[in-house]
């Protein structure tokens, strides 16, 4: 199924889209897995995730970690801590 | 019971304050806090505030939602700006209401720490010599103080 994946702060920047869809391969059951898979894209994904344990998710709209499993996801979101306030 | 509010315009604290308490007899205890641009060194131009629309919004909720189970509250008001914000503005404000001082300042603390570590905003500097700068990291002290509010 076809998911929504969307980029916030330096990592939108280093990837270049602010979103796209992606079907996501079944070997792909979580945010962590996923992760590695999009790293080994090309170089912009490379640097955007260099460092994985660092960057930030929410699967729709709700923070989840990297073990959190994808299952029907329909918005992930990625993106650096956070700065508000 | 909480007014949230995510947007580019300014704020007036004083009317946001008096809006909540206005015909009310309840609230013995009014705690605001103003967040504002900060420029150390005379370098920035502006801050450029992004967020994650519909996160945001669904997350301050969580979060006043959670105050208001922690604490007697009778009233929260958050409002956070994005866009291009100049050094002296405001970005964000914080109004925490009850019957007593103790529950409205912790809230007021409480709020404020969880607004800066899980709210879905960013800021990226912009300088005063026209070249964009960093992206604001995210400070530890900023993650510690948010470990004070952990359950057990």
């Amino acid at each position: 199924m076809s998911v929504k994946l969307v980029y916030f702060a330096w990592v939108r920047e280093r990837i270049g889209k602010a979103d796209e869809m992606f079907d996501p391969p079944t070997a792909v059951k979580t945010i962590g897995d996923l992760i590695t898979l999009l790293a080994a894209r090309d170089e912009s994904y490379a640097y955007a995730f260099e460092r994985a344990p660092f960057i930030r998710v929410a699967i729709d709209r709700k923070h989840a970690k990297h073990e959190t499993l994808i299952a029907d996801a329909r918005e992930i979101a990625f993106f650096p801590p956070m700065t508000g306030g | 019971m909480a007014k949230i509010s995510i947007q580019t315009a300014d704020f007036d604290a004083a009317a946001e304050s008096a809006l909540l308490s206005a015909g009310r007899a309840d609230i013995g205890a009014l705690v605001s806090f103003i967040g504002l641009c900060r420029d150390e060194g005379g370098i920035l131009a502006a801050l450029e505030l992004e967020h994650y629309p519909g996160m945001a919004e669904d997350e301050l909720e969580r979060i006043a939602a959670e105050a208001q189970e922690r604490w007697d509250l009778k009233g929260i008001t958050l409002i956070h700006r994005y866009g291009k914000i100049t050094p002296g503005e405001q970005i964000v404000l914080v109004i925490a209401a009850s019957s007593h001082r103790g529950d409205a300042f912790a809230a007021a603390d409480f709020l404020m720490d969880y607004l800066k570590s899980r709210a879905p905003f960013w800021k990226k500097e912009h300088r005063k010599d026209g070249t964009s700068g960093d992206w604001v990291e995210a400070k530890d002290a900023d993650e510690a103080s948010l470990k004070r509010w952990e359950r057990s």
